[in-house]
């Protein structure tokens, strides 16, 4: 198994004072907190830096940790040196905060699990399982029409002997249509285990949409810049649209400009009501590489007078 | 939770669900003093008038969960807990129009020549 560096994990000298640590510890838990942070690793992050911080602010642990020695570095093979780990003196933690820490912390300081009810034996006190949570990526057609995806999720378990064992699982999670950016799905009881026969925490997903190369997804809407003719938008149109379920026609109103937003009314992501398509014109002009584009060209400037800096008083 | 062939539907936290204050305790393994205290800060917006009537949408049980764990884990008290809340939305909701506008912007830069 890997060293530990908690020391570089808080940033801190070995030397810090017991404040020093909390500050340094205060100020990373904000930092890597996986409901407010955007760091891609935010959810590791956050664990090493609680589990450092289990260590350190506690001097009994701190002192066991530092009596291993200053030498090794971070990421170093590490046995644990005879007599040390859970040897005379025993640290306890709860189930919940022993599924966190490493194996490196368990080589250390054993797994005594404490059991706030029964204290000094009796009936262990029957516990649910810890909730966990996860990312799930999908397209935004997945979205629109629902998918069935396979989950691999590595999920701490509490063995028999009261070790802490990860192991993967898979899951077909049913993805409902009209799933929208950021929301959660729950899926009761797929959490952590329970502890002495308690129930099963509940696993949580967080739905995120992927890049579109035309659509962009504003909750339920969909936004869409579709490209059209001048002549298209001067004298109006019916056109071709692409929607999630299609494509679609289009009327185009004579006069229309470039920026001027047409809804297409329910051809968003599906729901009660569902979204709308925002479709966004953009007048493109076409090239004038031949001498009868030239000419046409020509022909417009001479015969509509028109100034499109009008409004700019030039 | 329904279970068929193999695959598992959940529950999707949006703005369609509806749980009472009995059920979001379950949901969030909080009690309900604490979430009466969340509600009375304006940290939680029922619908209803009461306790009793009290319903919580997918995006009040995200919200409820999401305080309880900012307040144990940074140590947090309720109205800094609802004051980091309101800011994290913010914050969410810009990147949302940034994503959106920037999507716009990437489409039109793509066709300018050059």
């Amino acid at each position: 198994m890997e060293y530990k560096d908690y020391y570089k994990t808080l940033g801190v000298a070995r030397d810090a004072a017991q404040d020093e640590i909390k500050r340094a510890y205060r100020r990373l838990a904000r930092k890597f907190h996986p409901d407010v942070s955007k760091e891609p690793d935010a959810e590791a992050r956050f664990k090493e830096v609680n589990e450092a911080n289990e260590v350190l602010r506690d001097p009994e642990k701190r002192a066991a940790y530092d009596a291993l020695g200053s030498n090794w570095r971070a990421g170093q093979d590490f046995r644990p040196p005879p007599g040390a780990g859970p040897g005379p003196r025993e640290f306890h933690f709860s189930p919940e905060e022993a599924a966190e820490f490493s194996d490196f912390f368990s080589s250390i300081f054993g797994q005594r699990f404490r059991e706030p009810g029964a204290p000094g034996g009796g009936q262990p006190r029957k516990r649910r399982g810890q909730d966990q949570s996860a990312r799930i990526a999908i397209d935004l057609e997945e979205a629109y029409r629902g998918v069935t995806r396979q989950l691999r999720l590595d999920l701490p378990e509490i063995g028999p002997d009261g070790h802490v064992v990860t192991h993967g699982r898979t899951l077909n999670v049913r993805i409902p249509a009209g799933v929208t950016q950021g929301r959660q799905i729950r899926l009761a009881g797929q959490g952590g285990p329970g502890i002495h026969g308690g129930p099963a925490g509940d696993l949580y997903l967080e739905v995120e949409i992927s890049a579109h190369r035309h659509f962009t997804p504003d909750g339920r809407d969909i936004h869409l810049r579709l490209p059209i003719a001048p002549w298209e938008a001067a004298l109006g149109a019916t056109v071709q649209v692409p929607t999630l379920g299609g494509t679609v026609n289009l009327k185009i109103p004579a006069g229309s400009q470039s920026g001027q937003r047409l809804r297409l009314k329910g051809r968003g992501l599906p729901g009660d009501p569902p979204g709308d398509e925002l479709v966004i014109l953009e007048i493109v002009t076409p090239p004038a590489h031949s001498e009868e584009a030239k000419r046409a060209y020509r022909h417009m400037a001479e015969q509509l007078r028109f100034n499109p800096r009008a409004e700019l008083g030039v | 939770m329904a279970q068929n062939d193999g695959r598992i539907q959940g529950m999707v936290l949006d703005e369609y669900l509806s749980v009472t204050l009995t059920e979001l305790t379950r949901l969030c393994g909080s009690s309900g003093r604490t979430l009466h205290l969340m509600v009375a800060e304006g940290l939680l917006h029922p619908q209803g008038r009461g306790p009793d009537e009290w319903r919580f949408t997918g995006l009040e049980v995200r919200r409820a969960r999401r305080a309880l764990r900012l307040q144990r884990d940074l140590d947090l008290n309720l109205a800094g807990t609802a004051l980091a809340l309101d800011l994290l939305d913010e914050v969410e909701a810009l990147r949302e129009r940034i994503r959106v506008l920037e999507h716009q912007l990437g489409l039109r830069r793509e066709r300018e020549p050059g």
